[in-house]
């Protein structure tokens, strides 16, 4: 059972004459990782980016089609292109979590950062609060390294370690969704890994979507993949099937580094 | 033959270096000299009427407070409104607004409170100075504000909104948070850019002989002292003036330094 459901959703950014994501039906189902590999441009940032509806900041742009996500708690479906209120719209955004490629850490302490989630949802309770940050940094195999200085400015961190307590103030809130943009691509191979493995530690509670320009890192992690180019879902299918066995071309030449 | 050229340059700006730095060394060399011997640490317990500076210290720094306290606010949001609400033109318009106002002479400054505050309420006041002294400083803020939000990433914008927070408490939180140290330094140098003004006082608030902080009445005010100690005939005003400037110069040299720490201090 899936998540969330693309069905035939296109994108256009404001100002722009032709959609950037073409008529795309996929599923990122539950307690999984999907991928989603292709070029520069193919669109799949755009995409991951439609799925919290970040595009919003910014207005204009026009959506079209469906995006369904699963309420886990109500059993409901809700099409999330729907949403116009403030307040639904940040409870997408608690539903539906995203790292970004830079680490993001904001400029407060270590505690204050993984407890931002958590006073906007309205935990208010102090023993609450700190229960909740240290399950978030375990989880996030970060505790080990900051327990002793969780009053410290996080802009002290390693990259990596900002990039993983980036995770745990996303997961902290507890969503049923967690995008990454290209989480590792600033970072050193040591971290790259620890993120990896972590990924794959945190689908047991958490969907997760992930877009990768690192064919290695979508076939060392991913249940699902998707390769799209120029704005068009050309395959999607079980990662050892788009890795061993392809169907379309396209998807083949790019994978083997004929384009791209 | 390049080589050649590059030394002829090399000396030029050298040149030109040494003579802009000889001047200020000038000004600041007589400015001591001659401040510091007519400067008296009674200077700092008597009021101008007693040949004492007290009044119009506490005066200017009064008028600078309290325009500060109208100008930063006001600055802040407005530079807040350009960069994270203002769709783009009128951000543009609002923005050009506001660098013709920071160009604008200050005596012209002046002018313009003298006929919106000094004349409807029938005389110079200390409340007319300071609005005086804040219209000088919104510009100067919003334009700080606006330069240190922009260069927050954006990424720490979508960041704060894809946690579920609204664009108010991002802006708050977050956005501003880390521009922090850039906009409390330009504060500061608005601040030392406003306390050492004398144009838009002279016709506002004026200056008085006497320690006041009514602000209804005229309000003593270190640099219109000086300019008018300096027009006296006697040599003991003229002596006092100095002392007065070099007391002015330190304050604003301080204020600036102290805004170059915070910066060297946060980075």
């Amino acid at each position: 059972m899936p998540i969330m459901n693309i069905k035939k959703f296109s994108f256009t950014y404001a100002g722009a004459d032709h959609p950037s994501l073409k008529n795309i039906t996929l599923p990122i189902k539950q307690n999984k990782i999907t991928a989603l590999i292709g070029p520069s441009g193919c669109g799949k940032s755009t995409l991951l980016r439609s799925l919290n509806r970040i595009h919003d900041l910014y207005p204009g742009n026009r959506y079209d089609g469906k995006i369904e996500l699963l309420d886990l708690q109500s059993g409901k479906k809700n099409n999330i292109l729907e949403i116009k209120k403030e307040n639904e719209f940040i409870k997408l955004r608690q539903q539906v979590g995203m790292i970004f490629q830079k680490p993001t850490p904001f400029p407060m302490s270590i505690f204050d950062n993984v407890a931002y989630g958590l006073k906007i949802a309205g935990i208010k309770n102090k023993t609450e609060l700190q229960n909740r940050v240290e399950e978030a940094l375990k989880g996030s195999a970060l505790w080990n390294e900051v327990h002793d200085r969780l009053n410290k400015s996080a802009m002290g961190l390693s990259g990596g370690q900002q990039q993983r307590l980036c995770i745990a103030r996303a997961v902290a809130v507890k969503p049923e969704v967690l995008l990454f943009d290209e989480p590792t691509s600033a970072l050193d191979p040591i971290s790259t890994g620890a993120i990896e493995e972590l990924l794959v530690e945190l689908k047991k509670d958490v969907s997760i979507a992930i877009v990768t320009h690192n064919m290695q890192q979508a076939s060392r992690i991913s249940d699902y993949t998707a390769f799209m180019y120029l704005g068009d879902l050309i395959e999607y299918d079980k990662t050892e099937n788009i890795f061993l066995n392809p169907k379309e071309k396209q998807t083949e030449d790019y994978i083997t580094g004929r384009f791209g | 033959m390049r080589l050649t050229i590059n030394k002829i340059f090399l000396t030029l700006s050298v040149l030109s270096a040494l003579i802009g730095l000889g001047f200020l060394a000038w000004i600041l060399v007589t400015l001591f000299i001659k401040g510091l011997s007519s400067f008296h640490l009674s200077l700092f317990i008597n009021d101008l009427i007693d040949g004492g500076l007290r009044n119009l210290i506490v005066g200017q720094f009064v008028l600078a407070g309290l325009a500060s306290v109208i100008g930063i606010p006001t600055g802040m949001i407005a530079g807040i409104y350009i960069q994270e609400y203002g769709t783009t033109k009128y951000a543009d318009i609002i923005r050009d607004l506001s660098d013709i106002m920071m160009s604008a002479p200050s005596i012209v400054i002046g002018a313009f409170v003298y006929a919106l505050v000094v004349v409807p309420t029938g005389g110079t006041s200390g409340l007319a100075g300071a609005i005086a002294l804040a219209v000088m400083m919104i510009p100067v803020v919003i334009n700080t504000t606006d330069s240190m939000l922009s260069l927050v990433p954006k990424e720490l914008r979508e960041a704060g909104i894809a946690l579920g927070a609204s664009k108010y408490k991002v802006i708050i939180d977050i956005v501003v948070k880390a521009a922090k140290v850039g906009i409390m330094t330009g504060i500061l140098l608005a601040f030392a850019r406003i306390i050492g003004e004398t144009a838009p006082l002279l016709f506002t608030s004026e200056t008085s002989n006497y320690f006041s902080l009514d602000l209804t009445q005229s309000f003593p005010s270190l640099t219109v002292s000086i300019y008018d100690l300096a027009n006296e005939p006697e040599e003991s005003s003229r002596d006092l003036a100095w002392a007065a400037s070099f007391v002015l110069t330190v304050m604003v040299l301080l204020i600036n330094l102290s805004g170059r720490f915070i910066t060297r201090n946060k980075k």
